[in-house]
């Protein structure tokens, strides 16, 4: 690994951590317009231009508020929580591809991949830190000693755990498709066509189980407020509640990027025509975006599902619907052969 | 090219990933401890008792509860294995062809035996009918 190797992953690693909080603060500057304007409001539109400087000014503020740790918290487990949530929810972004690899024009000797790095398991490594944000959110429900949170966080991992499992069989359409879990390869293979097109069934799933996965509406029961409060995180406060609450948007910008690189082609351009004269990497920050606006659009659109509707919905109609996408690839695979 | 992309050895790549979870650590390190710096910490008993509405806590928290949670996770652990095995089956698909494919069935077959049986036993109903 030469100095230069080592110059060339550190300014990723710097530019792509702060691209993804920049996305995480704009994120929260974004939903209050988003659903503002949905609610014929204004939004934010008192510190900076159009408000574009609320997220610093909140940033701020939640750095000046005392820090309340109520008394019989579990102190060990309740100052890890929001760490581990953090941790897990940024570090997914170190195998997304961006863009093909390229030199910067001539900047560089050699072509470097636009990621941080070609984990050959990258779905794999996306899926686990995924689960390990289970952890924060349950560690946090139980260590506050708060009979809202400990509710919360029991909801929200029951549910996380339930709609991984579809999340997880839908993917493996893509994988059986591609023939590897590496984020790359699937993105390379759909030079053609999109997998979306030929996973209708498996999109569908991925994408409403990965609004359950981030606990956004419909499904965001873990911190329904007239029923829980704020639930997991009812007890903290300041800079362990901004932690949590970056890493609720870096979930959800994750699995938007997972969207995009999963199914609709990550950084290439339209099946058929290409990129039409756009940089690769703008094609996958506007589909990113557009997924990004979804997840406000139809959190400020549609109502809170019951706790028991959501079970259900899990386990007796999208586990089995993902088995049958599998199914159905396969034998679509096997016939096309 | 290869420059970049070889994989050093089987732990290669993971430098870079290594590198930015230590990043995402630092970073919720740091913020903390400088908030730690700024705010105000002026703790007086009402203010650290668990917020219940502002009504003074009934009980412990930690109660019991619903024992579906319970189920629900051991019935997890079960279909978490199944995807478990699906993953490498479903990246050497292209390789098996119809034998993988009859295979696979076979197995998912067995589970979703299992998977009927515990949906008529009621493990899967969240609030129980009558």
């Amino acid at each position: 690994m030469s100095v230069l190797w080592w110059l060339v992953t550190l300014v990723k690693v710097g530019v792509i951590f702060g691209a993804v909080l920049g996305v995480v603060a704009y994120m929260t500057l974004a939903e209050r317009k988003v659903s503002g304007h949905i609610q014929l409001r204004l939004g934010p539109n008192r510190v900076g231009p159009f408000g574009l400087l609320q997220p610093i000014a909140d940033g701020l503020k939640l750095m000046f508020k005392e820090d309340i740790i109520p008394d019989h918290v579990d102190k060990v487990i309740y100052l890890l929580a929001p760490a581990i949530s953090t941790v897990a929810a940024f570090a997914a972004y170190a195998v997304i591809p961006l863009g093909p690899p390229t030199d910067f024009f001539g900047l560089l000797p050699e072509p470097v991949p636009l990621q941080i790095a070609d984990v050959n398991i990258g779905i794999l490594y996306i899926f686990a830190l995924s689960s390990m944000g289970v952890y924060g959110i349950v560690l946090a429900g139980w260590s506050s000693n708060n009979k809202y949170s400990l509710l919360g966080g029991l909801r929200s991992s029951a549910q996380m755990i339930s709609y991984e499992l579809s999340l997880g069989m839908s993917v493996v359409g893509v994988l059986m498709m591609s023939g590897s879990l590496s984020l790359t390869r699937v993105v390379e293979d759909q030079a053609g066509l999109w997998y979306v097109f030929l996973q209708p069934l498996g999109f569908i799933i991925f994408i409403i189980a990965a609004f359950a996965e981030t606990n956004r509406l419909p499904f965001d029961l873990p911190e329904a407020e007239p029923e829980l409060v704020a639930g997991y995180h009812t007890e903290y406060s300041s800079m362990k509640f901004s932690l949590f609450f970056m890493s609720e948007y870096a979930a959800m910008f994750t699995i938007s990027a997972m969207a995009v690189t999963l199914y609709f082609g990550g950084w290439q351009g339209l099946p058929g025509l290409g990129t039409l004269g756009i940089p690769p990497v703008l094609w996958f920050v506007g589909k990113v975006a557009f997924f990004l606006f979804l997840f406000l659009w139809v959190r400020w659109t549609l109502p809170r599902f019951r706790y028991d509707q959501l079970m259900n919905l899990g386990w007796k109609v999208f586990l089995p619907l993902s088995l049958l996408n599998v199914l159905l690839t396969g034998l679509g695979l096997v016939l096309l052969r | 090219m290869e420059v970049f992309l070889r994989g050093y050895s089987a732990l290669g790549p993971y430098v870079p990933v290594f590198l930015f979870i230590v990043v995402a650590v630092t970073f919720g390190i740091v913020t903390l401890f400088i908030a730690k710096l700024v705010r105000p910490h002026r703790p007086y008993p009402e203010k650290l008792s668990p917020y219940e509405c502002g009504v003074p806590p009934l009980m412990e928290a930690r109660e019991r509860f619903f024992i579906r949670f319970y189920i629900i996770a051991i019935l997890f652990v079960l279909f978490d294995v199944e995807a478990a095995f699906l993953y490498p089956w479903a990246v050497l698909y292209g390789k098996l062809g119809l034998y993988g494919f009859i295979e696979m069935m076979i197995f998912i077959g067995i589970l979703l035996v299992g998977y009927f049986y515990a949906w008529r036993k009621g493990a899967l109903d969240w609030v129980k009918e009558g």
